[in-house]
């Protein structure tokens, strides 16, 4: 008997890792090895035709801090989450609660929220073109009806990142919208009853329990966000291309940029381990913070 | 007074609405009228379908059409297989080593393929599939969030009916197939339209790993065709980017339920 038990434990473990294999070696693949191999190459001097690379241990690393364009990147990608994260989660916010309270043409103002989300970044910043377009654009359309000079929204450095960024809150304020409307949606229609027979006014009833109840959602938009900050560069390749003089430049346009544009790998590796490192934290954040409040089961 | 706040409230959020949709509106207007019409606001001018003509013929829009269509049609077939067997075996399979390798896996959820560009880009052309379609596919097959939502969806199955069809003689493949795949159904179609839609979107990775039109997809073409130097002028940019989100916008009208529901389902977990 004990045999068999053994048996079909030894059993069952060659069924789970057959049926793992084929995720194990694609992850290992494009994810694992990948990180091990930046990490290595950040460790390397870049290969030119005369001279071969060679290791210079964390070189990398201080030229990347001795540049000067690194640390205006790393800035202007800070001001773009300190920006886009808590106005989306706001904007978000108060489109779930409209779009979950009783107002006249509610399907249609769900379906103008969500839209952006379902677009192409790329095919967003085309749209948005029509508006920031020195002269031609409707912004300065609407600013000539009240006498004001044309701005060049796009292209001058005052403005760059700031056009960047309502792009990204457009993009990103419908789909913080669903996570908060689920969540709403969960909230027993009792407590809404019971605050009515104690006399709570609706204002009180929302700050009181409804935002408390929504703090687990808020957490998890706020990693997803924080991810975001990182991951949403298209509309850059077509707004602004990071300039004027970088001065809407973000750290994965210059990561680009550095392997394909100037042909630094090493550099460009410095930089990915540095953005896998803030990364990390983040994750090491969610899962001991977390993971306390939503249990995965 | 609270009557009055609560038509306030209902103006804002339809005000909020109109807002968020003129982008679009917009540039559905500018597509279908005269560069200087579109620009000059002339709410008379007449429609025309002249942009729609100048952009279908200044790209091979039929080829990235076609492109991004077999694009996400092959990452949606890889990630079903992986991420079904790979969640079956974390949701059912017990095996010593499964807790610590399943953690592996969700920390693929900050390592994204988006950071790691230059190292995967590298791992593409040494597997010989710079320029191809399933080289821009392969790195997203192994979705970690794909297999967490479908461990998800395999935990919830009842063991009686795992029992009942062992006992009927089904082996372990049998089972998956003809329990948990069927009893899976919404979860898989929630994970569809995600990733469709996810990667129908998809830009910076295509844009490194493609070459050439025969590979590109729309996003990247749709790039390629809006660039200054290319002196498109605005009106036939709308008409571009309207063309080429039409498919998935209008998908999007029609199922909007199913979207909506698909992304709260893959969101809550």
């Amino acid at each position: 008997m004990a045999k068999h038990v053994n048996l079909e434990r030894r059993r069952q473990a060659v069924y789970g890792w057959l049926l793992l294999s084929p995720a194990a070696v694609l992850l290992t693949t494009f994810a694992f090895y990948p990180s091990l191999a930046t990490f290595w190459t950040s460790l390397f001097s870049r290969e030119t035709r005369r001279r071969p690379s060679e290791f210079v241990g964390s070189e990398n690393y201080s030229d990347l801090f001795a540049d000067p364009t690194f640390w205006t990147v790393v800035y202007n990608n800070l001001i773009y989450a300190a920006a886009t994260i808590p106005i989306s989660m706001v904007i978000a916010l108060s489109m779930a609660l409209w779009a979950n309270s009783k107002i006249p043409a509610r399907g249609f103002v769900r379906t103008a929220y969500f839209t952006p989300t379902v677009l192409p970044m790329i095919a967003a910043a085309n749209l948005w073109l029509f508006f920031y377009t020195p002269g031609l654009g409707v912004l300065d359309q609407i600013g000539s009806l009240f006498g004001l000079p044309s701005v060049n929204w796009l292209g001058q450095p005052e403005t760059a990142l700031w056009a960047v960024i309502i792009v990204t809150i457009w993009k990103e304020a419908g789909f913080f919208m669903i996570f908060y409307l689920a969540a709403l949606q969960t909230i027993p229609e009792d407590l809404k009853e019971a605050a009515d027979i104690e006399g709570a006014s609706r204002w009180t009833y929302t700050r009181r329990i409804v935002l408390p109840l929504l703090m687990p959602t808020t957490l998890f938009i706020l990693v997803n966000a924080l991810i975001n900050s990182v991951k949403l560069i298209d509309h850059l390749f077509i707004l602004t291309k990071g300039g004027p003089n970088d001065a809407s430049k973000l750290i994965l346009y210059y990561i680009w940029e550095m392997a394909f544009a100037f042909f630094d790998a090493p550099q460009a590796a410095a930089m990915t381990i540095l953005v896998l490192a803030v990364l990390g934290i983040v994750a090491g954040i969610k899962f001991t913070i977390l993971d306390k409040r939503t249990h995965y089961q | 007074m609270s009557g009055l706040l609560r038509h306030l409230e209902s103006f804002g959020a339809l005000l909020l609405a109109v807002i968020w949709i003129s982008p679009l509106l917009f540039a559905f207007w500018a597509a279908f009228h005269a560069t200087t019409d579109a620009v000059n606001f002339n709410l008379t001018a007449p429609w025309t379908l002249e942009n729609f003509r100048t952009a279908w013929e200044g790209a091979p829009w039929m080829r990235y059409f076609l492109n991004t269509f077999v694009l996400v049609t092959v990452i949606l077939i890889g990630q079903f297989i992986v991420t079904t067997l790979a969640g079956f075996a974390f949701a059912q399979v017990r095996f010593p080593g499964r807790d610590i390798v399943f953690i592996l896996v969700l920390m693929q959820l900050f390592i994204l393929p988006e950071v790691l560009i230059v190292e995967n880009y590298v791992m593409v052309s040494r597997l010989g599939l710079f320029d191809t379609i399933l080289g821009v596919g392969m790195p997203y097959m192994a979705s970690a969030f794909g297999i967490f939502l479908m461990r998800q969806a395999f935990k919830g199955v009842p063991i009686e009916l795992h029992e009942a069809a062992r006992i009927e003689g089904c082996g372990w493949f049998g089972i998956l197939w003809r329990v948990y795949v069927p009893l899976a159904r919404p979860t898989y179609l929630a994970y569809a339209l995600v990733s469709v839609s996810t990667h129908w979107n998809n830009f910076l990775w295509p844009l490194i790993v493609t070459n050439s039109p025969d590979t590109r997809p729309l996003t990247v073409g749709l790039s390629i065709f809006g660039a200054p130097e290319n002196g498109v002028d605005i009106s036939v940019i709308s008409a571009a980017t309207i063309m080429s989100i039409a498919p998935l916008l209008v998908a999007f009208l029609v199922f909007q339920r199913q979207f909506v529901q698909a992304f709260l389902r893959a969101g809550i977990k």
